[in-house]
C-alpha cells in the first residue's frame, strides 16, 4: 500500500444530539475500506455540544474523531460546515470522504467538493477499492475508490472515479450500507478542532425549525406492500394501504408513485430513496428498474404482482403472480385471513 | 423594489418512459431514442422567480447548458413568462460533470452579473444528483439555500424562505443574493401562456438563425444581420453564449475540466427468473397463503 495515502473520514450528521443512522453505517464502511487500504478511519463530528457522542464512534469503528463544539455549528448550516471541512482537508488530507445522501450531506457535500475541486459522485450503492487506469494519461492509479451507482432510469451501472488528487468523495443514501455491530468498550483518539468562524460564515439564520418524528419506518419492517405505477391511481393506492394494514407491514412506493403524487417520497424504495431488508416484500404493479431493485432485493421473500410477465421484478421474486393486482390482492387478502 | 432572478435550467432525457431502444447494444445511452423534456425541479424554480416578480418586480432570465436543441426548454421558459433567455452552448462543454457544469454556469451568472437571486431545480431526472446547486452557490461565493418551498419574503436585501430537511422544515434568513433550489412541491407551474406562446415560439438563436437560411453566412449577406436586429426589437433573440463569450478556462469545463471519470458501464441483463409462479386462481392464491403462514412469514 501506498505510504502517502490519507485516511478514510466520514462526516457524521447530527442533529441536537442523534447520530444520523447514515453516518453509522457509513462508518462501517469506511473501515471496511479503511482496512483495503491500510490506513485509519476518521470521524469529523460538528455541533453545539457533542463530545457524549465520541465514544459512540470510537466503537463503530472510528480510530479517530475530529470534533469542533460551538453554537454556530448547529443546526446545520452550509457555509459554517463547508469552511471547517475545506480547513480540515487541508491540513490533513484525507484519501475518502463519505457523507450520508441526506437533506444536510446533499447541501454539505457538493459546495465542499466545488471549494476543493474534488470529484463526488451521489446515490453510490457500492463502494470498492480497485485500480484506475486514466485513458487519457495512460497513467495506473493504484487503490482508487470505485463509486457504482445506476444510472439513466436504471438501465446501466456505473462505475466511477475520480481521476484528480484527493480527497474522492461519495454520497450514499441511508440503509445502502449495512451496520456493523460496535465494539463495546472499545476507544480511540480524538482531536479538537479549532473553530474560527467569522460573521459572513454565518450570514444565513435559522429561524423556525420543525422536525416531526416520522411515522413511517420502512428500514426497521418487516412486512413490506409497496405499490407502483401500475397501482394505476392515487385512489387506487388505498388498495396497497388496505392490504398493508391488514397484514401489519409498513406501505411503500416506487419512484413512479411517488412522482406520480400518489404517496410521500417517504415511502419511497429504492436508490433514491431507502433500502429495506423485510422479511417479506410485496411488489404490486412495480416494474422493478434498478434503482427500484437496488433498495429491496435483499428482501427475503419477494412476491411480485405484475401485468406484465417480462417485467424485471420477476428476475428476482421468489413467488410471481401475473395478473392485475386489484384482483390478486382481495383474495391474497382473504386467503391469508381464512389461514391466520 | 426590483429582482432579477437567474434561473438555470436543464433539458433531459425523459427517464421515467425509457423505451427499448434506449440503449445500444453495447451498452451505450441512445439519447437520439429518448424525449427530451424540460427538468421538472426546474420548472418549479421558474415558477419560484415569475411569482417573485409579480410580487417584487424585476426580471426573470433564464439560462441552461445543452447542444444547439436545448434552446427548446428556453422557449418554453419564454412562453411560461421569462424576460430573458440565454443557450450556454459550445462543443468544449461536452462530457462534463457536476463540478465543470457548475464551474461553465458561474461563468454565464458573472457575465449577467446583476443579479439577486439565482434559481435551480433540486435536481435533475437525468441523474437525481442534486449537486449543480450547490457548486454554483459556491462558485459564485453566495450563500445557498437547498429544498426550497416558498420564498415568504424579500426585504432590504434579504430573503426569508421555507425549506424542506429531513422530517421537517426551515425557515431560513439570507442575505441576496443568493442561490435557492427549489422542490417539487414548492408550486404548480404556470402552463404556457397562449398568446406568449403565439408570440416567443419564432425566438431563436443564432445556431437557429443560420439554419433557417442554410448556406448563408453573416459575412456574405447582410440579411442575417437584419433580420437578427430585427428579432432583437422584438425580444425574440435567445442569446447563445459560447465558452469564449463566458471567459470560460477551456482546463475547467467539459471533459477537461471533469475529476469524475466513467470506469465501466455494464448493461443490466437480468437472469431468467427463477420464482414460482402463482396462478391467479383461489387455489393458487390460498396454496401461497398457507405457504407463507408456514414458513412463519408473518411471526
Amino acid at each position: 500500500m501506498s505510504e502517502n495515502i490519507g485516511n478514510v473520514w466520514i462526516f457524521i450528521e447530527q442533529d441536537s444530539g442523534d447520530i444520523a443512522d447514515v453516518s453509522l453505517e457509513l462508518l462501517s464502511k469506511g473501515c471496511q475500506l479503511a482496512g483495503e487500504l491500510g490506513v485509519k478511519t476518521e470521524a469529523v463530528l460538528f455541533g453545539a455540544k457533542v463530545e457524549g457522542l465520541v465514544a459512540t464512534l470510537h466503537e463503530y469503528g472510528a480510530d479517530n474523531v475530529f470534533i469542533a463544539e460551538d453554537e454556530r455549528l448547529e443546526p446545520f448550516s452550509a457555509l459554517p460546515y463547508t469552511k471547517m471541512i475545506v480547513e480540515l482537508v487541508g491540513a490533513h488530507r484525507p484519501n475518502i470522504i463519505l457523507f450520508g445522501a441526506t437533506q444536510v450531506g446533499r447541501s454539505l457535500a457538493p459546495r465542499v467538493a466545488s471549494k476543493l475541486a474534488a470529484g463526488l459522485t451521489a446515490d453510490c450503492t457500492a463502494l470498492e477499492i480497485d485500480d484506475y487506469e486514466d485513458k487519457a494519461s495512460k497513467t495506473v492509479m493504484k487503490n482508487r475508490l470505485m463509486q457504482i451507482r445506476p444510472a439513466f432510469g436504471g438501465n446501466i451501472i456505473a462505475t466511477i472515479a475520480n481521476s484528480w488528487e484527493d480527497p474522492q468523495m461519495v454520497t450514499v443514501r441511508e440503509g445502502v450500507m449495512p451496520l456493523s455491530e460496535p465494539e463495546k468498550g472499545r476507544t480511540g483518539e480524538v482531536t479538537k478542532v479549532a473553530v474560527n468562524l467569522s460573521d459572513e460564515d454565518t450570514v444565513v439564520k435559522v429561524i423556525e425549525r420543525v422536525k416531526a418524528e416520522s411515522d413511517v419506518n420502512l428500514k426497521g419492517a418487516r412486512i413490506i406492500v409497496a405499490g407502483g405505477y401500475g397501482v394505476g391511481s392515487k385512489d387506487d393506492f388505498n388498495l396497497i394501504k388496505k392490504f398493508a394494514d391488514a397484514i401489519g407491514g409498513e406501505v411503500a412506493a416506487s419512484r413512479a408513485a411517488v412522482d406520480a403524487g400518489w404517496i410521500d417520497h417517504e415511502h419511497q424504495v429504492g436508490q433514491t430513496g431507502v433500502t429495506v431488508r423485510p422479511k417479506l416484500y410485496i411488489a404490486c404493479g412495480i416494474s422493478g428498474s434498478v434503482q427500484h431493485r437496488a433498495g429491496m432485493s435483499d428482501s427475503a421473500k419477494i412476491i411480485a404482482i405484475n401485468t406484465d410477465p417480462d417485467a424485471p421484478i420477476f428476475s428476482i421474486a421468489h413467488y410471481g403472480i401475473v395478473g392485475d393486482l386489484k384482483e390478486a390482492i382481495p383474495m391474497l387478502m382473504k386467503a391469508l385471513k381464512a389461514h391466520a | 423594489m426590483s429582482l432579477t432572478s437567474l434561473v438555470f435550467v436543464k433539458q433531459v432525457p425523459d427517464t421515467k418512459n425509457v423505451t427499448g431502444d434506449a440503449m445500444r447494444p453495447d451498452g451505450t445511452v441512445n439519447r437520439g431514442a429518448l424525449a427530451a423534456i424540460f427538468n421538472p425541479e426546474d420548472l418549479n424554480a421558474l415558477e419560484l422567480a415569475l411569482d417573485l416578480r409579480e410580487r417584487y418586480g424585476g426580471r426573470v432570465v433564464v439560462c441552461t447548458m445543452g447542444p444547439p436543441a436545448a434552446a427548446a426548454v428556453l422557449r418554453h421558459s419564454l412562453y411560461m413568462g421569462a424576460d430573458e433567455a440565454i443557450l450556454l452552448t459550445d462543443r468544449s462543454f461536452a462530457g462534463a460533470d457536476t463540478l465543470a457544469t457548475s464551474y461553465a454556469l458561474s461563468c454565464a451568472a458573472k457575465k449577467l452579473g446583476d443579479y439577486d437571486l439565482v434559481l435551480c431545480g433540486r435536481q435533475a431526472i437525468d441523474g437525481d444528483t442534486a449537486q449543480v446547486g450547490p457548486q454554483v452557490a459556491e462558485k459564485l461565493d453566495i450563500p445557498q439555500v437547498t429544498y426550497v418551498e416558498k420564498v415568504l419574503e424579500v426585504k432590504d436585501g434579504v430573503a426569508t424562505v421555507r425549506n424542506l430537511i429531513d422530517g421537517g422544515h426551515e425557515v431560513v434568513k439570507t442575505p441576496l443574493p443568493a442561490l435557492l433550489t427549489a422542490v417539487s412541491s414548492a408550486n404548480e407551474p404556470r402552463p404556457a401562456g397562449a398568446r406568449r406562446l403565439m408570440r416567443y415560439k419564432k425566438a431563436m438563436t443564432r445556431t437557429e438563425l443560420l439554419a433557417k437560411h442554410a448556406g448563408k453566412t453573416y459575412e456574405d449577406s447582410n440579411e442575417l444581420a437584419v433580420e437578427e436586429e430585427k428579432l432583437r426589437e422584438r425580444g425574440l433573440w435567445i442569446h447563445e453564449w459560447s465558452a469564449a463569450d463566458v471567459d470560460a478556462d477551456p482546463q475547467r469545463i467539459g471533459f477537461a475540466g471533469s475529476p469524475t471519470k466513467v470506469k465501466k458501464i455494464e448493461n443490466v441483463v437480468l437472469a431468467a427468473g427463477q420464482f414460482k409462479e402463482i396462478p391467479l386462481t383461489e387455489e393458487g392464491i390460498d396454496a401461497l397463503a398457507k405457504e407463507l403462514i408456514e414458513d412463519n412469514v408473518f411471526v
